[in-house]
Protein backbone atom coordinates (compact mmCIF):
# COMPACT_ATOMS: atom_id res chain seq x y z
CA UNK A 1 0.00 0.00 0.00
CA UNK A 2 2.83 2.72 1.07
CA UNK A 3 5.10 1.27 -1.64
CA UNK A 4 2.30 2.34 -4.04
CA UNK A 5 1.64 5.77 -2.59
CA UNK A 6 5.37 6.97 -2.36
CA UNK A 7 6.36 5.79 -5.66
CA UNK A 8 4.15 8.56 -7.40
CA UNK A 9 4.11 11.16 -5.41
CA UNK A 10 3.65 13.44 -8.55
CA UNK A 11 1.51 11.67 -11.06
CA UNK A 12 -1.33 10.95 -8.26
CA UNK A 13 -2.81 14.43 -9.33
CA UNK A 14 -2.59 13.76 -12.75
CA UNK A 15 -3.25 10.20 -13.26
CA UNK A 16 -6.06 10.28 -10.65
CA UNK A 17 -8.14 12.57 -13.31
CA UNK A 18 -7.93 10.88 -15.68
CA UNK A 19 -7.66 7.15 -15.12
CA UNK A 20 -4.75 4.71 -14.31
CA UNK A 21 -3.91 4.31 -18.12
CA UNK A 22 -2.41 7.98 -17.76
CA UNK A 23 -0.01 7.01 -15.74
CA UNK A 24 3.91 6.84 -16.99
CA UNK A 25 4.61 4.15 -15.44
CA UNK A 26 1.00 2.76 -15.43
CA UNK A 27 1.80 -1.13 -15.56
CA UNK A 28 3.39 -1.22 -11.82
CA UNK A 29 1.03 1.02 -10.54
CA UNK A 30 -1.75 -0.48 -11.58
CA UNK A 31 -0.66 -3.67 -10.26
CA UNK A 32 0.50 -2.81 -6.83
CA UNK A 33 -2.54 -1.03 -6.37
CA UNK A 34 -4.60 -4.65 -5.86
CA UNK A 35 -2.61 -5.22 -3.36
CA UNK A 36 -4.17 -2.65 -1.11
CA UNK A 37 -7.37 -5.03 -1.72
CA UNK A 38 -5.35 -8.01 -0.59
CA UNK A 39 -6.90 -8.13 3.05
CA UNK A 40 -10.69 -7.79 1.93
CA UNK A 41 -10.12 -10.85 -0.89
CA UNK A 42 -8.23 -12.90 1.62
CA UNK A 43 -10.78 -12.27 4.27
CA UNK A 44 -13.90 -12.81 1.76
CA UNK A 45 -12.07 -16.33 0.32
CA UNK A 46 -11.36 -17.79 3.81
CA UNK A 47 -14.60 -17.30 5.50
CA UNK A 48 -16.73 -17.10 2.65
CA UNK A 49 -15.85 -17.91 -0.98
CA UNK A 50 -14.16 -21.31 0.40
CA UNK A 51 -17.62 -22.75 2.63
CA UNK A 52 -19.88 -21.70 -0.22
CA UNK A 53 -17.37 -23.85 -2.64
CA UNK A 54 -17.01 -26.34 -0.09
CA UNK A 55 -20.78 -26.89 0.48
CA UNK A 56 -21.44 -27.06 -3.42
CA UNK A 57 -18.36 -29.77 -3.90
CA UNK A 58 -19.47 -31.53 -1.24
CA UNK A 59 -22.77 -31.88 -2.73
CA UNK A 60 -21.47 -34.10 -5.29
CA UNK A 61 -19.21 -36.33 -2.69
CA UNK A 62 -20.21 -39.15 -0.78
CA UNK A 63 -18.87 -39.11 3.09
CA UNK A 64 -15.78 -41.62 1.90
CA UNK A 65 -15.23 -38.49 -0.98
CA UNK A 66 -16.04 -40.70 -3.75
CA UNK A 67 -18.27 -38.65 -6.82
CA UNK A 68 -21.51 -39.02 -7.08
CA UNK A 69 -24.98 -37.18 -8.28
CA UNK A 70 -27.43 -39.20 -6.06
CA UNK A 71 -27.73 -36.45 -3.41
CA UNK A 72 -28.09 -33.64 -6.04
CA UNK A 73 -30.97 -35.88 -7.79
CA UNK A 74 -32.68 -36.71 -4.53
CA UNK A 75 -33.65 -32.73 -4.07
CA UNK A 76 -36.11 -33.43 -6.99
CA UNK A 77 -37.93 -36.04 -4.71
CA UNK A 78 -40.14 -36.72 -1.76
CA UNK A 79 -39.69 -34.08 1.36
CA UNK A 80 -36.85 -32.53 -0.64
CA UNK A 81 -39.35 -31.74 -3.02
CA UNK A 82 -41.54 -30.58 -0.98
CA UNK A 83 -39.05 -28.85 0.94
CA UNK A 84 -38.55 -26.77 -1.72
CA UNK A 85 -41.92 -26.16 -3.26
CA UNK A 86 -42.83 -24.67 0.80
CA UNK A 87 -39.80 -22.82 0.82
CA UNK A 88 -40.64 -21.01 -2.69
CA UNK A 89 -44.15 -20.83 -1.74
CA UNK A 90 -43.82 -18.76 1.38
CA UNK A 91 -40.97 -16.66 -0.18
CA UNK A 92 -43.12 -15.62 -3.25
CA UNK A 93 -46.55 -15.11 -1.21
CA UNK A 94 -44.63 -12.50 1.09
CA UNK A 95 -42.49 -10.92 -1.62
CA UNK A 96 -45.91 -10.24 -3.13
CA UNK A 97 -47.88 -9.47 0.29
CA UNK A 98 -45.06 -7.73 2.03
CA UNK A 99 -44.27 -5.89 -1.19
CA UNK A 100 -47.44 -4.57 -2.48
CA UNK A 101 -48.89 -3.61 1.48
CA UNK A 102 -44.88 -1.76 1.57
CA UNK A 103 -45.38 -0.18 -1.37
CA UNK A 104 -48.62 1.59 -0.59
CA UNK A 105 -47.42 2.38 2.67
CA UNK A 106 -44.36 4.20 1.57
CA UNK A 107 -46.55 5.91 -0.98
CA UNK A 108 -48.85 7.22 1.49
CA UNK A 109 -45.91 8.09 3.81
CA UNK A 110 -44.26 10.09 0.81
CA UNK A 111 -47.37 11.75 -0.11
CA UNK A 112 -48.73 12.94 3.43
CA UNK A 113 -46.86 16.13 4.67
CA UNK A 114 -48.28 16.17 7.63
CA UNK A 115 -47.39 15.33 10.53
CA UNK A 116 -44.08 16.18 9.59
CA UNK A 117 -42.45 13.21 11.83
CA UNK A 118 -44.21 10.88 10.48
CA UNK A 119 -41.58 10.57 7.39
CA UNK A 120 -38.98 10.26 10.07
CA UNK A 121 -40.99 7.73 12.48
CA UNK A 122 -42.01 5.14 9.46
CA UNK A 123 -38.82 4.86 8.34
CA UNK A 124 -37.16 4.55 12.25
CA UNK A 125 -39.41 1.59 12.40
CA UNK A 126 -38.93 -0.07 9.49
CA UNK A 127 -35.74 -0.32 10.31
CA UNK A 128 -36.46 -1.82 13.47
CA UNK A 129 -39.05 -4.19 12.07
CA UNK A 130 -37.06 -5.23 9.29
CA UNK A 131 -34.36 -6.13 11.77
CA UNK A 132 -36.89 -7.72 14.43
CA UNK A 133 -36.83 -11.02 12.75
CA UNK A 134 -35.73 -14.14 14.29
CA UNK A 135 -36.81 -15.92 17.96
CA UNK A 136 -38.20 -12.36 19.42
CA UNK A 137 -40.12 -11.91 16.45
CA UNK A 138 -41.70 -15.57 16.70
CA UNK A 139 -42.15 -15.23 20.14
CA UNK A 140 -44.43 -12.56 19.50
CA UNK A 141 -46.39 -13.79 17.39
CA UNK A 142 -46.98 -16.70 19.63
CA UNK A 143 -48.36 -14.18 22.26
CA UNK A 144 -50.41 -13.23 19.66
CA UNK A 145 -51.83 -15.29 17.14
CA UNK A 146 -50.86 -18.91 19.22
CA UNK A 147 -53.26 -21.34 20.47
CA UNK A 148 -53.46 -18.95 23.62
CA UNK A 149 -52.65 -15.67 22.02
CA UNK A 150 -54.38 -12.02 22.80
CA UNK A 151 -56.01 -11.85 19.05
CA UNK A 152 -56.77 -15.73 19.38
CA UNK A 153 -58.46 -15.55 22.61
CA UNK A 154 -60.34 -12.37 21.53
CA UNK A 155 -61.72 -13.44 18.58
CA UNK A 156 -62.91 -16.70 20.07
CA UNK A 157 -64.55 -15.37 23.09
CA UNK A 158 -65.98 -11.83 21.37
CA UNK A 159 -66.53 -12.69 17.57
CA UNK A 160 -67.33 -16.47 17.97
CA UNK A 161 -64.30 -17.17 15.49
CA UNK A 162 -61.81 -19.87 16.50
CA UNK A 163 -58.88 -19.57 14.54
CA UNK A 164 -58.12 -23.50 15.40
CA UNK A 165 -61.16 -24.75 13.64
CA UNK A 166 -60.78 -22.78 10.93
CA UNK A 167 -57.52 -24.30 10.26
CA UNK A 168 -55.13 -21.54 10.81
CA UNK A 169 -52.01 -22.45 12.86
CA UNK A 170 -48.88 -20.61 13.37
CA UNK A 171 -46.71 -23.82 11.89
CA UNK A 172 -47.99 -23.41 8.94
CA UNK A 173 -47.24 -22.17 5.64
CA UNK A 174 -49.97 -19.89 6.10
CA UNK A 175 -48.95 -19.30 9.35
CA UNK A 176 -45.44 -18.39 8.24
CA UNK A 177 -46.43 -16.00 5.49
CA UNK A 178 -48.02 -14.07 7.60
CA UNK A 179 -45.20 -13.60 10.23
CA UNK A 180 -42.59 -13.08 7.11
CA UNK A 181 -45.15 -10.30 6.07
CA UNK A 182 -43.92 -8.49 9.58
CA UNK A 183 -40.08 -7.98 8.47
CA UNK A 184 -41.52 -8.11 4.75
CA UNK A 185 -43.20 -5.16 4.38
CA UNK A 186 -40.79 -2.76 6.43
CA UNK A 187 -37.81 -3.95 4.26
CA UNK A 188 -40.21 -3.01 1.04
CA UNK A 189 -40.95 0.55 2.77
CA UNK A 190 -36.94 1.35 3.23
CA UNK A 191 -36.17 -0.69 -0.34
CA UNK A 192 -38.59 1.98 -2.40
CA UNK A 193 -38.77 4.72 -0.61
CA UNK A 194 -35.84 6.39 -2.34
CA UNK A 195 -37.76 5.26 -5.87
CA UNK A 196 -40.63 6.67 -4.98
CA UNK A 197 -38.62 9.96 -3.88
CA UNK A 198 -37.08 10.03 -7.20
CA UNK A 199 -40.07 10.57 -8.79
CA UNK A 200 -40.36 14.24 -9.81
CA UNK A 201 -42.92 16.85 -9.37
CA UNK A 202 -42.36 17.98 -12.87
CA UNK A 203 -43.31 14.89 -14.29
CA UNK A 204 -46.43 14.78 -12.56
CA UNK A 205 -47.07 18.82 -13.41
CA UNK A 206 -46.41 17.75 -17.19
CA UNK A 207 -48.54 14.53 -17.29
CA UNK A 208 -51.40 16.54 -15.35
CA UNK A 209 -51.04 19.75 -18.25
CA UNK A 210 -51.28 17.28 -20.85
CA UNK A 211 -54.90 16.42 -19.37
CA UNK A 212 -53.41 12.98 -17.77
CA UNK A 213 -55.61 11.69 -14.58
CA UNK A 214 -54.32 10.17 -11.69
CA UNK A 215 -55.01 7.02 -13.09
CA UNK A 216 -53.22 7.60 -16.38
CA UNK A 217 -50.34 9.32 -15.00
CA UNK A 218 -49.65 6.00 -13.08
CA UNK A 219 -49.96 3.50 -16.14
CA UNK A 220 -47.98 5.81 -18.14
CA UNK A 221 -45.48 7.59 -16.03
CA UNK A 222 -45.44 6.25 -12.76
CA UNK A 223 -45.70 2.41 -12.43
CA UNK A 224 -43.11 2.16 -15.61
CA UNK A 225 -40.32 4.44 -14.17
CA UNK A 226 -40.68 2.65 -10.45
CA UNK A 227 -41.25 -0.83 -12.18
CA UNK A 228 -37.92 -1.62 -11.89
CA UNK A 229 -37.07 -0.44 -8.29
CA UNK A 230 -40.45 -2.48 -6.98
CA UNK A 231 -39.53 -5.76 -8.97
CA UNK A 232 -35.95 -5.55 -7.93
CA UNK A 233 -37.21 -4.98 -4.38
CA UNK A 234 -39.77 -7.94 -4.04
CA UNK A 235 -36.95 -9.49 -5.81
CA UNK A 236 -34.33 -8.97 -2.55
CA UNK A 237 -37.67 -9.87 -0.26
CA UNK A 238 -37.99 -12.97 -1.96
CA UNK A 239 -34.68 -14.12 -1.33
CA UNK A 240 -34.73 -12.77 2.71
CA UNK A 241 -37.76 -14.77 2.95
CA UNK A 242 -36.42 -18.29 1.10
CA UNK A 243 -33.12 -17.84 3.19
CA UNK A 244 -34.62 -17.04 6.99
CA UNK A 245 -34.09 -19.62 9.67
CA UNK A 246 -34.50 -18.59 12.92
CA UNK A 247 -38.15 -17.23 12.66
CA UNK A 248 -39.19 -20.65 10.85
CA UNK A 249 -37.31 -22.90 13.62
CA UNK A 250 -38.37 -21.48 16.82
CA UNK A 251 -42.00 -21.36 14.96
CA UNK A 252 -42.74 -24.53 13.75
CA UNK A 253 -39.71 -26.41 14.91
CA UNK A 254 -39.51 -28.98 12.10
CA UNK A 255 -43.31 -29.44 11.64
CA UNK A 256 -43.09 -27.61 7.93
CA UNK A 257 -40.61 -28.56 6.02
CA UNK A 258 -38.43 -25.84 4.48
CA UNK A 259 -35.51 -26.07 3.02
CA UNK A 260 -33.36 -23.77 5.44
CA UNK A 261 -34.50 -25.56 8.78
CA UNK A 262 -34.02 -28.81 6.96
CA UNK A 263 -30.27 -27.70 6.45
CA UNK A 264 -30.50 -26.70 10.01
CA UNK A 265 -31.18 -30.62 11.03
CA UNK A 266 -29.13 -31.99 8.84
CA UNK A 267 -26.15 -29.88 10.38
CA UNK A 268 -27.34 -30.31 14.05
CA UNK A 269 -27.22 -33.90 13.51
CA UNK A 270 -30.88 -34.15 13.85
CA UNK A 271 -30.95 -36.22 11.04
CA UNK A 272 -28.44 -38.98 10.95
CA UNK A 273 -29.33 -40.93 7.63
CA UNK A 274 -27.49 -39.33 4.35
CA UNK A 275 -26.34 -36.63 6.19
CA UNK A 276 -24.43 -35.32 2.70
CA UNK A 277 -27.94 -34.51 2.26
CA UNK A 278 -27.45 -31.21 4.29
CA UNK A 279 -24.72 -30.37 1.61
CA UNK A 280 -26.74 -31.17 -1.33
CA UNK A 281 -29.68 -28.79 -0.20
CA UNK A 282 -27.15 -25.92 0.73
CA UNK A 283 -25.96 -26.19 -3.07
CA UNK A 284 -29.99 -26.08 -3.80
CA UNK A 285 -30.05 -22.31 -1.56
CA UNK A 286 -27.11 -21.16 -3.17
CA UNK A 287 -28.33 -21.99 -6.74
CA UNK A 288 -32.27 -20.77 -5.74
CA UNK A 289 -30.75 -17.20 -4.71
CA UNK A 290 -27.67 -16.90 -7.11
CA UNK A 291 -30.89 -16.68 -9.78
CA UNK A 292 -32.89 -14.73 -7.57
CA UNK A 293 -29.82 -12.11 -6.99
CA UNK A 294 -28.96 -12.40 -10.93
CA UNK A 295 -32.32 -11.01 -11.45
CA UNK A 296 -32.13 -8.44 -8.83
CA UNK A 297 -28.51 -6.54 -10.10
CA UNK A 298 -29.99 -5.72 -13.67
CA UNK A 299 -32.71 -4.65 -12.11
CA UNK A 300 -31.54 -2.38 -9.73
CA UNK A 301 -28.91 -1.08 -12.65
CA UNK A 302 -32.02 -0.40 -14.69
CA UNK A 303 -33.50 1.77 -11.56
CA UNK A 304 -30.81 3.94 -10.92
CA UNK A 305 -30.90 5.84 -14.23
CA UNK A 306 -33.86 7.66 -13.15
CA UNK A 307 -31.66 8.68 -9.96
CA UNK A 308 -30.18 12.08 -9.59
CA UNK B 1 -51.23 25.48 -5.77
CA UNK B 2 -52.73 25.29 -2.49
CA UNK B 3 -55.60 27.82 -2.94
CA UNK B 4 -56.25 25.95 -6.64
CA UNK B 5 -57.00 23.19 -4.44
CA UNK B 6 -59.38 24.39 -3.07
CA UNK B 7 -61.63 25.92 -5.40
CA UNK B 8 -61.48 23.39 -8.07
CA UNK B 9 -61.56 19.36 -8.40
CA UNK B 10 -58.40 17.99 -7.68
CA UNK B 11 -57.92 16.02 -10.67
CA UNK B 12 -58.02 19.16 -13.39
CA UNK B 13 -55.32 21.34 -10.99
CA UNK B 14 -53.50 19.12 -8.90
CA UNK B 15 -50.61 16.33 -9.61
CA UNK B 16 -53.02 13.27 -9.55
CA UNK B 17 -52.98 11.93 -5.39
CA UNK B 18 -54.91 9.31 -4.23
CA UNK B 19 -57.33 11.35 -0.93
CA UNK B 20 -55.50 11.71 2.21
CA UNK B 21 -58.04 9.93 4.17
CA UNK B 22 -57.29 7.25 2.71
CA UNK B 23 -53.70 7.36 3.11
CA UNK B 24 -54.09 7.63 7.09
CA UNK B 25 -56.85 5.01 6.86
CA UNK B 26 -54.39 2.48 4.55
CA UNK B 27 -50.78 3.47 7.28
CA UNK B 28 -53.25 3.05 10.51
CA UNK B 29 -54.36 -0.39 9.26
CA UNK B 30 -50.63 -1.68 8.33
CA UNK B 31 -49.52 0.03 11.73
CA UNK B 32 -51.93 -2.34 13.33
CA UNK B 33 -50.79 -5.06 12.37
CA UNK B 34 -47.19 -3.97 13.54
CA UNK B 35 -48.36 -2.51 16.93
CA UNK B 36 -50.70 -5.43 17.98
CA UNK B 37 -47.68 -7.91 18.14
CA UNK B 38 -45.81 -6.02 20.33
CA UNK B 39 -48.25 -5.11 22.55
CA UNK B 40 -49.44 -8.99 23.01
CA UNK B 41 -45.95 -9.49 24.01
CA UNK B 42 -45.86 -6.64 26.06
CA UNK B 43 -49.16 -7.72 27.68
CA UNK B 44 -47.83 -11.60 27.90
CA UNK B 45 -44.51 -10.41 29.13
CA UNK B 46 -46.75 -9.02 32.10
CA UNK B 47 -48.57 -11.55 33.57
CA UNK B 48 -47.67 -12.79 36.76
CA UNK B 49 -48.10 -16.43 38.26
CA UNK B 50 -51.57 -15.68 39.68
CA UNK B 51 -53.19 -14.01 37.23
CA UNK B 52 -52.27 -10.24 38.26
CA UNK B 53 -49.98 -7.92 36.26
CA UNK B 54 -46.25 -8.08 37.05
CA UNK B 55 -42.83 -7.01 36.35
CA UNK B 56 -41.88 -10.59 37.84
CA UNK B 57 -40.96 -11.69 34.83
CA UNK B 58 -38.55 -9.12 33.71
CA UNK B 59 -36.90 -9.12 37.58
CA UNK B 60 -36.88 -12.40 37.44
CA UNK B 61 -35.10 -13.19 34.18
CA UNK B 62 -33.05 -9.86 34.21
CA UNK B 63 -31.20 -11.66 37.11
CA UNK B 64 -30.47 -14.84 36.22
CA UNK B 65 -26.81 -15.81 35.81
CA UNK B 66 -27.69 -17.43 32.08
CA UNK B 67 -29.16 -14.63 31.01
CA UNK B 68 -26.23 -12.46 31.73
CA UNK B 69 -23.81 -14.80 30.50
CA UNK B 70 -25.49 -15.28 27.15
CA UNK B 71 -26.21 -10.95 26.73
CA UNK B 72 -22.52 -10.68 28.12
CA UNK B 73 -21.12 -12.84 24.88
CA UNK B 74 -23.54 -11.11 22.46
CA UNK B 75 -22.09 -7.94 23.80
CA UNK B 76 -18.80 -8.84 23.11
CA UNK B 77 -19.35 -10.17 19.61
CA UNK B 78 -21.08 -7.09 18.93
CA UNK B 79 -18.34 -5.29 19.76
CA UNK B 80 -15.54 -7.50 17.97
CA UNK B 81 -17.77 -7.83 14.82
CA UNK B 82 -17.91 -3.70 14.88
CA UNK B 83 -14.01 -3.37 15.61
CA UNK B 84 -12.63 -6.10 12.95
CA UNK B 85 -15.36 -5.12 9.70
CA UNK B 86 -14.22 -1.80 10.34
CA UNK B 87 -10.76 -2.42 10.28
CA UNK B 88 -11.49 -4.09 7.49
CA UNK B 89 -13.93 -2.42 5.41
CA UNK B 90 -13.17 1.22 5.83
CA UNK B 91 -9.70 1.25 4.51
CA UNK B 92 -10.87 -0.96 1.56
CA UNK B 93 -13.97 1.27 0.78
CA UNK B 94 -11.37 4.17 0.77
CA UNK B 95 -9.09 2.42 -1.58
CA UNK B 96 -11.48 1.34 -4.14
CA UNK B 97 -12.91 4.37 -4.53
CA UNK B 98 -9.40 6.74 -4.62
CA UNK B 99 -7.20 4.42 -6.54
CA UNK B 100 -8.79 0.99 -8.00
CA UNK B 101 -12.35 2.08 -9.05
CA UNK B 102 -11.48 -0.76 -11.70
CA UNK B 103 -11.94 -3.08 -8.68
CA UNK B 104 -15.40 -1.31 -7.62
CA UNK B 105 -17.75 -4.00 -9.35
CA UNK B 106 -15.51 -7.16 -8.00
CA UNK B 107 -16.29 -5.34 -4.30
CA UNK B 108 -19.54 -5.18 -4.75
CA UNK B 109 -19.94 -8.04 -5.99
CA UNK B 110 -18.22 -9.93 -2.87
CA UNK B 111 -19.59 -7.66 -1.07
CA UNK B 112 -23.25 -9.01 -2.33
CA UNK B 113 -22.23 -12.57 -2.24
CA UNK B 114 -24.04 -13.04 1.61
CA UNK B 115 -27.27 -12.74 0.15
CA UNK B 116 -26.18 -15.37 -1.61
CA UNK B 117 -24.67 -17.68 0.22
CA UNK B 118 -27.17 -17.25 3.33
CA UNK B 119 -26.47 -17.76 6.85
CA UNK B 120 -27.43 -21.57 7.45
CA UNK B 121 -25.23 -22.47 4.67
CA UNK B 122 -22.52 -20.34 5.75
CA UNK B 123 -22.77 -22.29 8.66
CA UNK B 124 -22.48 -25.69 6.39
CA UNK B 125 -19.27 -24.41 5.01
CA UNK B 126 -17.45 -23.21 8.08
CA UNK B 127 -18.36 -26.34 9.59
CA UNK B 128 -17.23 -28.37 6.27
CA UNK B 129 -13.97 -25.87 6.36
CA UNK B 130 -12.75 -25.33 9.96
CA UNK B 131 -13.86 -28.43 11.64
CA UNK B 132 -10.49 -29.69 11.90
CA UNK B 133 -9.35 -26.12 12.55
CA UNK B 134 -7.54 -25.27 15.72
CA UNK B 135 -9.73 -25.26 18.68
CA UNK B 136 -8.68 -21.39 19.88
CA UNK B 137 -10.79 -20.89 16.73
CA UNK B 138 -13.38 -23.08 16.09
CA UNK B 139 -13.75 -24.64 19.90
CA UNK B 140 -14.23 -20.84 20.61
CA UNK B 141 -16.60 -18.12 19.92
CA UNK B 142 -14.13 -16.19 17.66
CA UNK B 143 -15.52 -18.24 14.83
CA UNK B 144 -18.75 -16.39 15.07
CA UNK B 145 -17.27 -13.24 14.94
CA UNK B 146 -15.62 -14.10 11.79
CA UNK B 147 -18.31 -15.50 10.13
CA UNK B 148 -20.64 -12.22 11.14
CA UNK B 149 -18.04 -9.41 9.81
CA UNK B 150 -19.47 -11.22 6.70
CA UNK B 151 -22.74 -11.06 7.26
CA UNK B 152 -22.08 -7.00 7.85
CA UNK B 153 -20.11 -7.04 4.21
CA UNK B 154 -23.32 -6.35 2.20
CA UNK B 155 -24.64 -3.06 4.38
CA UNK B 156 -21.63 -1.87 5.87
CA UNK B 157 -19.93 -1.69 2.42
CA UNK B 158 -22.78 0.61 1.06
CA UNK B 159 -23.06 2.76 3.57
CA UNK B 160 -19.45 3.62 3.72
CA UNK B 161 -19.85 3.43 -0.40
CA UNK B 162 -22.57 6.61 0.03
CA UNK B 163 -20.72 7.91 2.60
CA UNK B 164 -17.41 8.67 0.40
CA UNK B 165 -19.23 9.88 -2.71
CA UNK B 166 -20.77 12.33 -0.64
CA UNK B 167 -17.57 14.04 0.38
CA UNK B 168 -14.98 14.96 -2.27
CA UNK B 169 -12.43 12.20 -0.88
CA UNK B 170 -9.98 13.00 -4.18
CA UNK B 171 -9.15 16.80 -2.84
CA UNK B 172 -9.58 15.75 0.75
CA UNK B 173 -6.72 13.13 0.07
CA UNK B 174 -5.01 15.37 -1.99
CA UNK B 175 -4.81 18.19 0.23
CA UNK B 176 -3.91 16.65 2.96
CA UNK B 177 -0.93 14.54 1.05
CA UNK B 178 0.61 18.28 -0.44
CA UNK B 179 0.06 19.31 3.42
CA UNK B 180 2.89 16.30 4.37
CA UNK B 181 0.85 13.73 5.95
CA UNK B 182 1.14 10.13 5.05
CA UNK B 183 -1.32 7.34 3.67
CA UNK B 184 -2.53 6.26 6.84
CA UNK B 185 -2.41 9.57 8.50
CA UNK B 186 -4.73 10.99 5.87
CA UNK B 187 -6.94 7.64 5.95
CA UNK B 188 -7.53 8.27 9.84
CA UNK B 189 -7.30 12.40 10.49
CA UNK B 190 -9.08 13.31 7.15
CA UNK B 191 -11.31 10.68 5.46
CA UNK B 192 -12.16 8.99 8.59
CA UNK B 193 -13.90 12.19 10.36
CA UNK B 194 -16.01 12.66 7.09
CA UNK B 195 -17.08 8.75 7.16
CA UNK B 196 -17.88 9.29 11.15
CA UNK B 197 -21.85 8.83 10.16
CA UNK B 198 -21.67 6.19 8.01
CA UNK B 199 -19.23 4.24 10.07
CA UNK B 200 -22.06 4.73 13.37
CA UNK B 201 -24.60 4.21 10.93
CA UNK B 202 -22.99 0.80 10.01
CA UNK B 203 -21.95 -0.20 13.41
CA UNK B 204 -25.56 0.27 15.16
CA UNK B 205 -26.81 -2.29 12.84
CA UNK B 206 -24.20 -4.38 13.08
CA UNK B 207 -25.02 -4.41 16.72
CA UNK B 208 -28.51 -4.76 16.16
CA UNK B 209 -27.83 -8.14 14.10
CA UNK B 210 -25.55 -9.61 16.51
CA UNK B 211 -27.79 -9.16 19.08
CA UNK B 212 -30.47 -10.99 17.81
CA UNK B 213 -28.85 -13.58 15.52
CA UNK B 214 -29.33 -16.85 16.07
CA UNK B 215 -29.20 -19.07 12.96
CA UNK B 216 -25.21 -19.32 13.28
CA UNK B 217 -24.47 -19.13 16.66
CA UNK B 218 -27.37 -22.37 17.02
CA UNK B 219 -25.98 -23.95 14.51
CA UNK B 220 -22.15 -23.54 15.44
CA UNK B 221 -23.32 -24.34 19.38
CA UNK B 222 -23.03 -21.40 20.67
CA UNK B 223 -25.15 -19.88 23.96
CA UNK B 224 -25.61 -16.34 22.25
CA UNK B 225 -28.63 -14.01 23.54
CA UNK B 226 -30.73 -15.09 20.24
CA UNK B 227 -30.03 -18.80 21.21
CA UNK B 228 -30.67 -18.19 24.73
CA UNK B 229 -34.39 -16.53 23.73
CA UNK B 230 -35.28 -19.77 22.22
CA UNK B 231 -33.93 -21.83 25.06
CA UNK B 232 -36.26 -19.78 27.28
CA UNK B 233 -39.27 -20.19 25.28
CA UNK B 234 -39.48 -23.81 25.02
CA UNK B 235 -40.12 -23.84 29.34
CA UNK B 236 -41.07 -20.74 30.00
CA UNK B 237 -43.51 -18.44 27.82
CA UNK B 238 -43.53 -15.55 29.78
CA UNK B 239 -39.75 -14.87 30.62
CA UNK B 240 -39.24 -15.21 26.92
CA UNK B 241 -41.65 -12.72 25.65
CA UNK B 242 -40.05 -10.91 28.25
CA UNK B 243 -36.90 -11.15 26.68
CA UNK B 244 -38.00 -10.23 23.26
CA UNK B 245 -39.16 -7.50 24.13
CA UNK B 246 -35.79 -6.55 25.58
CA UNK B 247 -34.70 -7.08 22.23
CA UNK B 248 -37.15 -5.32 20.67
CA UNK B 249 -35.87 -2.25 22.52
CA UNK B 250 -32.18 -3.21 21.88
CA UNK B 251 -33.34 -2.78 17.90
CA UNK B 252 -35.25 0.00 18.74
CA UNK B 253 -32.20 1.79 20.37
CA UNK B 254 -29.41 0.98 17.65
CA UNK B 255 -31.91 2.32 14.95
CA UNK B 256 -33.23 5.54 16.79
CA UNK B 257 -29.12 6.01 17.09
CA UNK B 258 -28.92 5.17 12.62
CA UNK B 259 -31.61 7.88 12.15
CA UNK B 260 -29.70 10.57 15.03
CA UNK B 261 -26.45 10.14 13.47
CA UNK B 262 -27.82 10.59 9.50
CA UNK B 263 -30.61 13.38 10.50
CA UNK B 264 -28.48 15.85 8.51
CA UNK B 265 -28.11 13.34 5.48
CA UNK B 266 -31.18 12.73 5.64
CA UNK B 267 -30.72 9.54 4.12
CA UNK B 268 -30.97 7.16 7.09
CA UNK B 269 -33.11 4.37 5.31
CA UNK B 270 -29.90 2.73 2.86
CA UNK B 271 -28.71 2.46 5.90
CA UNK B 272 -31.27 0.35 7.86
CA UNK B 273 -31.38 -2.71 5.79
CA UNK B 274 -29.14 -5.36 7.22
CA UNK B 275 -28.71 -9.01 6.92
CA UNK B 276 -30.40 -11.99 8.16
Amino acid sequence: MTTANASTPDTKTLSGRSGPRGSLNGWSRRHLAWLGLLPFLAYSTVFLVVPGISVAVSAFHTQSGRFTTTYVVALWHGQFLAANENSIELAVVTALSGGIVGLLAAYCMITLDRPRWLRSFVTTFSGVAANFAGVPLAFAFVATLGTTGAVTKLLANDLGINLDKLGFSLASVTGLSVVYTYFQVPLMVLLVAPAIDGLRSEWREAASNLGASGMRFWRHVGLPILAPSILGAMVLLFASAFAAYATAVALTSGLVTLVPTLIGSYLSGNVIVDPQMGQALGLDMIVILLIAVSAYLPLQRRASRWSR
Amino acid sequence: MVALSKDRPRHTSQAPQAPQTLKVLWLVLVASYFVIPLLATAVFSLQGPHGQYSLAAFTEELSKAAFLRSFLLSLRLAGETIVVSIVLMVPTAYWVHLRLRRARPLVEMISFLPFVVSPVVLAVGVENVFRKGPSWFVGSPNVLVAVYVVLSFPFLYRALDAGLRSVDIRTLTEASQSLGVSGPGTLGRVILPNLASAILAGSLLTFAIVMGEFTISSLLLFNTFGVYIDYVGTNQATGAAALSLISFVLTWIAMGGIALALQRRGAGRQFMIGGR
